[in-house]
């Protein structure tokens, strides 16, 4: 009794005459709440998969289950936090949160509501300090964060991460870390998230989805992350349930499924 | 082996830690920046453009100034049409008015067929942008139209109009729309896949997406191609008046060079120049306030 169904997906890009399978045989259950980290190397179609969840592209066999319903379009209940912000740039940060509010809220929330549960959404993030700023103004983690505010305030059923912290600093990016585990612990949102970080995955996922190299990837292994909640990155480090999923995901990525040619 | 590692790390990160030993360094004020520099900037952009100025009227003055010269020289200028320079806005019946106000009657026209280019031009542009094939179908012939000069449409648009006014008003139209279609679908193209996910994933309808991401991400290339069209259309207000008549500055140098009153061109030609840039400024400062932050990031 799964709540977001993967069934036998399978993803062929046609150019022309030239067809490149990129997934196959994708079968994945995700509960209610459950944090799901998707890893591999670049190029292996994770992105693809993401996106197939989201419903911004179509799958060309198989199909993605949300609460039994099959998700043939995008969509606000599959929010997604893009790799690169996707802020619009006319905008300041309150009207970047405020264009998904309006529009996700249009009928249930008065002007007054819609304005409080923006400012909401920027206070989980910790931005409403910048609400008035442009998102040429801010640093990108800021940019980030709000980009997590505005898929957050759609009050989506699942929220997709799509690499959202590739592009960062890694202090700034475990600084982001902490505070998506603190936002799934609050909100107890059912979340998946791409990464090629094995330290990210390990700390945030209750599972890892580790997919094998393309063409025609697909789903090698899932492992279970057993680390009570909530976790903390410098205890962590030392448990052994983290150090084995860190040390299952690195077997896998560089010795079992090494990338032979750079991808891209 | 994994268990060793396990215990191993605990190990490593209960080192004893030795404090570093902290030197603080004595910071120097920032020098003050000199108070004459913006009088110095002034000067310093004013000056060129007036010796230049005054080196083009001598020049003028002593290449027009014999006995065979065609042109008149700039004290001929002076002496004959000074009150066109210094009352811009005199009235001395409903034919003779000052170039002030012949201005403005062209502006008026020029506004309209450059508002009515403006519209259809970025909407016909956004619609155009949308599909690869409209884009590959039709630019090769936008491309041909946008070099047309505005004087050769001018027999055509009579002939289809019949009537004066909207015959000039449609030389203005179809001399500016070109460049304001072809970049705003050029903008429409290039909008980042990245805005038409958000757009989706919000559901944005057509009307939302148009105006709240459609044009506000094109809107760089749209005030380059109304600034390119703002240019055209003032470039063709004198072909649009030959057909009208009437008070405006365009007509005013056509009555002028039947009279053979050359000073009294050439101090139009100055107004029209002057006019043509301040509409150029309007135009590009209106984009840099519309877009400002649109610009990267």
């Amino acid at each position: 009794m799964g709540y977001l169904k993967i069934s036998r997906v399978e993803k062929t890009f046609v150019a022309g005459n030239r067809r490149t399978e990129v997934l196959r045989d994708i079968d994945l259950t995700i509960g209610r709440g459950e944090f799901v980290a998707i890893i591999g190397h670049s190029g292996c179609g994770k992105s693809t998969l993401l996106n197939l969840i989201a419903g911004l592209t179509e799958a060309t066999k198989g199909g993605v289950l949300l609460e039994g319903r099959e998700v043939t379009a995008p969509g606000p209940e599959r929010a997604v936090v893009f790799q690169n912000h996707s802020l619009l740039p006319w905008l300041t940060v309150y009207g970047n949160v405020r264009l998904a509010v309006d529009k996700v809220f249009r009928t249930r929330k008065s002007r007054a509501e819609r304005h409080e549960w923006t400012l909401h959404n920027l206070d989980l993030v910790q931005m409403r300090h910048a609400a008035d700023k442009r998102p040429a103004e801010i640093s990108g983690g800021m940019r980030q964060r709000v980009g997590i505010a505005r898929a957050l305030a759609m009050e989506p059923k699942v929220l997709l991460l799509d690499e959202p912290f590739g592009a960062l600093d890694a202090l700034t990016r475990a600084h982001l870390q902490d505070a998506v585990m603190e936002i799934h612990a609050r909100l107890g949102n059912t979340m998946i998230m791409i990464t090629h970080d094995v330290d990210e995955a390990a700390l945030l996922a209750d599972r890892i989805v580790m997919m094998t190299n393309g063409p025609a990837a697909t789903i090698g292994e899932v492992l279970e992350v057993p680390l009570p909640r909530p976790r903390n990155r410098i205890a962590a480090a030392t448990e052994p349930a983290y150090l084995r999923a860190r040390q299952a995901m690195l077997r896998f990525l560089h010795e079992r499924h090494r990338l032979v040619a750079a991808a891209e | 082996m994994q268990s060793s590692v396990a215990r191993q790390i605990p190990q490593e990160t209960a080192a004893p830690v030795q404090l570093a030993r902290v030197t603080r360094l004595r910071i120097r004020p920032a020098a003050r920046p000199a108070p004459r520099q913006w009088g110095a900037g002034l000067a310093a952009s004013l000056l060129p453009p007036a010796l230049v100025g005054l080196a083009v009227l001598i020049v003028w003055e002593l290449a027009t100034n014999g006995p065979g010269a065609t042109l008149p020289p700039p004290s001929a200028v002076w002496r004959d049409s000074a009150e066109l320079i210094l009352r811009p806005f005199y009235v001395h019946g409903t034919q003779d008015v000052g170039l002030g106000w012949r201005v403005l009657t062209s502006l008026e026209r020029v506004l309209y067929g450059f508002g009515l280019a403006a519209v259809t031009g970025v909407l016909l542009g956004a619609i155009i942008g949308q599909s690869i094939w409209l884009m590959r179908g039709l630019d090769p012939f936008f491309q041909v139209l946008r070099t047309v000069p505005p004087l050769a449409w001018l027999p055509i648009s009579l002939a289809a109009f019949m009537d004066n006014r909207p015959a000039a008003i449609f030389v203005i139209f179809i001399t500016a729309i070109w460049p304001i279609l072809i970049n705003t679908a050029a903008g429409v193209r290039n909008i980042p896949a990245d805005y038409r996910n958000v757009a989706r994933v919000l559901r944005l309808g057509q009307v939302e997406f148009f105006f709240r991401i459609m044009v506000p991400a094109a809107a760089p290339y749209i005030f380059s191609g109304l600034r390119i069209g703002i240019g055209l259309s003032w470039l063709a207000i004198v072909a649009a008046e030959m057909l009208t008549g009437g008070v405006g500055i365009g007509f005013f140098i056509w009555d002028a060079w039947n009279s053979s009153r050359l000073t009294d061109i050439i101090v139009a030609l100055v107004y029209i120049g002057l006019v043509g840039l301040l509409l150029d400024r309007l135009v590009a400062v209106t984009g840099r306030l519309v877009t400002r932050g649109a610009g990267g990031v």
